[in-house]
C-alpha cells in the first residue's frame, strides 16, 4: 500500500489535536511549574540556578513528554480507529511515524520554542542558550519515537500510564547525558558538536527502527 | 475470496472453538452464529487479521477488507462528515459520493454534527456508510444490526444486496434474533471445542 494515506492521517490527528487543545496545553503548563519550583525548593540563588539549570530543563521536559505520550494510541485504541487503521493494509510503521511526528509537533516542539523563556528563568549561563536549544530541538523527536514504543505496549492496559514512565525512563537516560553534557561544554566555552552529532545519530537510529518496533507492540496490543 | 482451514485460537492454552473451515466465494453471505461468548467476534478478529491463529491456515485474496466491530472506529472529535472522509482516505476509497450515502442512511442532518452528540443508533449507521465507500470486496461485520430500528436495518440489507450483486462477499456475525430476511445466506454454526477423548 502507499503512502497516500499518510497525508490524511496527519491532518485528522492535528485537527484532533486542535478541538482538544486545552488538553494539549497540560504538559506544557506542568512543565513550567515543574521548573519554576526548583527556585523555591533549592533558593533562588543565582549561582545555584545556573549550576542546575540544564538538568532541570531536561528532566522537566522528559516527565513533559511522558505525561503526554499516555494519549497517544489510547482514544485510537479505545474508539476502534486502531483496529480500522490496521486493517486497511496500510504499513502500521508509517502510521506510527506520522502519530510520532504529530506527537512532537504537538508536545515537543513547544518545549523547544519555550527552552528560551525556561533559560531566562533558571540563569542558564549565557553561552548555553544555544546548545540547549538545540539539544532539545534533537532530542525531543527522539523522546516521542522511543515514547511511543513504549505508548503502543502499554495501551491495552488499564492503568499504562505508570508502566509506561518505567519502560521508557531507561530509554532517555542517553539522551539527557548528551544533552546535558553538550549545554555544559558550551557553558565552560568548549565544543559540543560532538554530544550534538551523537544526540542526531540517536534522532536517526530512531526515526528508521522506532517505528517498526512501535508497529509491532501496536500488533500485539491489538490481539 | 477468504479461506481457512482448521482455523484455531487459543487463549490461556484453551482452544476457543472447534477449529473452523470455511470458505468463501464472491458474491456469498456468511452469518457466523452461535450463543454469547461462543468466540463470534474472536472468530471474525481472525479473519480480518487483527489476531493471529495459533493454528491452521486462513488464505485471503488480495485487497483490503472492510471491517466493523464493537468499537465503530469513529473520532468522538470530528464530525459524521469528516470522520467518512477520513475512512474513504484510509481504505482508498471516493470521498465523493458521501453525501449521497448520508442520505440514504438518514444522516444528512447530522452531518456536521460531533460523532460524540449522536445517538448509538446514528453512530453505527455513520460506521455502516464507511462501507459504502470502501472499495473492499470482503466485509466483516461484527453484529451489524446491532443498536439500528427497523429501517436502519433495511437500509443494511440493501447495502449488503448491492455489495454481494457487485460480486463481493460478506461474512457476519449475528446471534439470531435478528437475520437479513430477504438475503440467502450461508450459515457456520460456532462449535464449543471438545478435547479429544
Amino acid at each position: 500500500m502507499s503512502g497516500r494515506v499518510l497525508l490524511p492521517l496527519l491532518r485528522r490527528d492535528l485537527l484532533l489535536a486542535y478541538r482538544r487543545r486545552t488538553e494539549l496545553l497540560l504538559p506544557l503548563v506542568f512543565l513550567l511549574v515543574v521548573v519554576s519550583l526548583f527556585p523555591l525548593g533549592v533558593g533562588p540563588g543565582p549561582q545555584v540556578l545556573a549550576r542546575i539549570a540544564v538538568g532541570v530543563i531536561w528532566i522537566a521536559a522528559l516527565l513533559a513528554t511522558v505525561v503526554s505520550l499516555d494519549g497517544l494510541f489510547r482514544s485510537d485504541f479505545e474508539d476502534g480507529s486502531l483496529e480500522q487503521v490496521a486493517v486497511s493494509g496500510h504499513s502500521l510503521a508509517r502510521v506510527a511515524l506520522v502519530k510520532a511526528l504529530v506527537h512532537w509537533l504537538v508536545a515537543g516542539l513547544p518545549i523547544v520554542l519555550l527552552s528560551p523563556l525556561l533559560a531566562i528563568w533558571m540563569n542558564l549561563p549565557e553561552g548555553g542558550l544555544g546548545a540547549l536549544v538545540a539539544s532539545l530541538a534533537l532530542g525531543t523527536p527522539t523522546l516521542s519515537l522511543l515514547g511511543a514504543i513504549g505508548a503502543a505496549l502499554t495501551v491495552s492496559l488499564n492503568r499504562g500510564g505508570q508502566l509506561l514512565s518505567l519502560l521508557v525512563f531507561p530509554l532517555y537516560v542517553p539522551i539527557l547525558i548528551l544533552a546535558t553534557s553538550a549545554v555544559s561544554s558550551a557553558t565552560d566555552s568548549l565544543p559540543y558538536n560532538g554530544q550534538l552529532g551523537l544526540l542526531a545519530a540517536g534522532l536517526v537510529a530512531a526515526l528508521t527502527l522506532a517505528p517498526m518496533a512501535i508497529a509491532a507492540a501496536l500488533k500485539l496490543s491489538l490481539e | 475470496m477468504l479461506k481457512s482451514h482448521q482455523l484455531l485460537l487459543e487463549r490461556h492454552f484453551q482452544p476457543v472453538f472447534a477449529p473452523v473451515d470455511l470458505e468463501v466465494r464472491g458474491g456469498e453471505l456468511w452469518l457466523i452464529t452461535g450463543a454469547n461468548g461462543a468466540g463470534k467476534t474472536t472468530l471474525i478478529r481472525l479473519l480480518a487479521g487483527l489476531a493471529r491463529p495459533t493454528s491452521g491456515r486462513l488464505l485471503r485474496e488480495a485487497g483490503t477488507v472492510a471491517y466493523l466491530g464493537h468499537q465503530l472506529g469513529l473520532k468522538a472529535d470530528l464530525s459524521v462528515v469528516e470522520n467518512l472522509a477520513f475512512a474513504a482516505a484510509l481504505s482508498g476509497g471516493d470521498a465523493l459520493p458521501i453525501q449521497r450515502t448520508l442520505e440514504r442512511l438518514d444522516l444528512a442532518d447530522a452531518s456536521h454534527q460531533a460523532a460524540r452528540t449522536l445517538s448509538a443508533g446514528q453512530r453505527k449507521r455513520c460506521a455502516l456508510a464507511r462501507l459504502s465507500l470502501t472499495p473492499a470486496s470482503l466485509w466483516l461485520l461484527d453484529e451489524p444490526y446491532a443498536n439500528l430500528d427497523a429501517p436502519g436495518v433495511k437500509v443494511v440489507d440493501a447495502l449488503l444486496a448491492e455489495h454481494l450483486d457487485g460480486g463481493g462477499a460478506c461474512v457476519m456475525s449475528t446471534h439470531g434474533a435478528l437475520r437479513p430476511p430477504d438475503l440467502p445466506w450461508r450459515e457456520l454454526a460456532i462449535q464449543p471445542w471438545e478435547a479429544p477423548a
